[in-house]
């Protein structure tokens, strides 16, 4: 075959989805979620970290991370930070319910992805409105 | 030891043979980390707005010096086994993958060494 043919040939074959034109299932989104937020969570172990060494270093260290953690800014981060963990949990334990075999039709598994992401935000909202109400944080 | 053509052998790639301990040390720690981290979140949420002295306090006992450790230990374990995937799944140098990798696994210990080297610290 001659080479523009081949080409032609390539260039008409058909390509896989494109992220852009796919209409997401449930699955799919919660899926690549759970892959953010394992992401987001990484990084999340830096604050983690920095916690358990500044409560060893001293006072002034403390302080600090305290100040930081109660910043507007800190605050966003820590929100983040409790949702990833809140999403990434309950998705993980529906990733180990697959794995031993239960959940897998796929109404079951798009009823119980929409749950583990209405039960997150939930969460989530919920940590931060008790702490704020009940143990009198603020900003 | 068949897998693969010759070829493939020859040149070293193909199955490590080492994916079916990968995917068992991933739901290993994360049946570990159900536990662990909703008990790390329930004392977190605990000692928000707490000074230094009642975390001191919290980590010194050794309950929560121990399940914390467990806790840390659990977690970047869980972390360098999925980000590695992560990394194998979308870099595509071989050079820079190795790279990649290799720093996953710094950053996975380092962390770990970090956080327990805070709570003997505390706690002793």
């Amino acid at each position: 075959m001659p080479e523009k043919a081949v080409h032609a040939q390539v260039k008409s074959r058909p390509l896989s989805p494109h992220m852009q034109i796919y209409r997401w299932p449930v699955t799919m989104a919660t899926s690549i979620v759970h892959r953010a937020t394992g992401m987001a969570l990484s990084a999340g172990t830096l604050l983690v970290a920095w916690w358990l060494i500044a409560a060893a270093l001293g006072d002034a260290q403390y302080d600090l991370f305290s100040t930081v953690a109660r910043s507007p800014l800190g605050q966003l981060v820590l929100f983040g930070f409790v949702w990833s963990l809140a999403y990434h949990l309950l998705n993980g334990i529906r990733h180990l319910a697959w794995d031993v075999g239960y959940g897998f039709a796929v109404p079951t598994a798009t009823r119980t992805g929409v749950l583990v992401f209405t039960l997150s935000i939930f969460v989530a909202i919920a940590v931060f409105v008790y702490a704020y109400a009940a143990k009198g944080m603020h900003l | 030891m068949n897998d693969g053509s010759p070829a493939a052998r020859v040149e070293g790639l193909g199955s490590a043979h080492t994916g079916t301990s990968h995917f068992f040390r991933q739901r290993v720690t994360a049946v570990a980390l159900v536990p662990l981290a909703i008990w790390f979140a329930v004392s977190a949420f605990r000692l928000i707005g707490a000074d230094r002295d009642a975390a001191l306090a919290f980590l010194h006992a050794p309950v929560n010096a121990i399940l914390m450790a467990l806790f840390v230990v659990a977690a970047v374990v869980h972390m360098a086994l999925g980000l590695q995937m992560v990394i194998e799944d979308y870099a595509h140098g071989e050079g820079g993958k190795l790279v990649l990798l290799v720093l996953n696994k710094f950053f996975a210990w380092l962390v770990g060494a970090a956080c327990v080297f805070a709570l003997l610290k505390i706690a002793v």
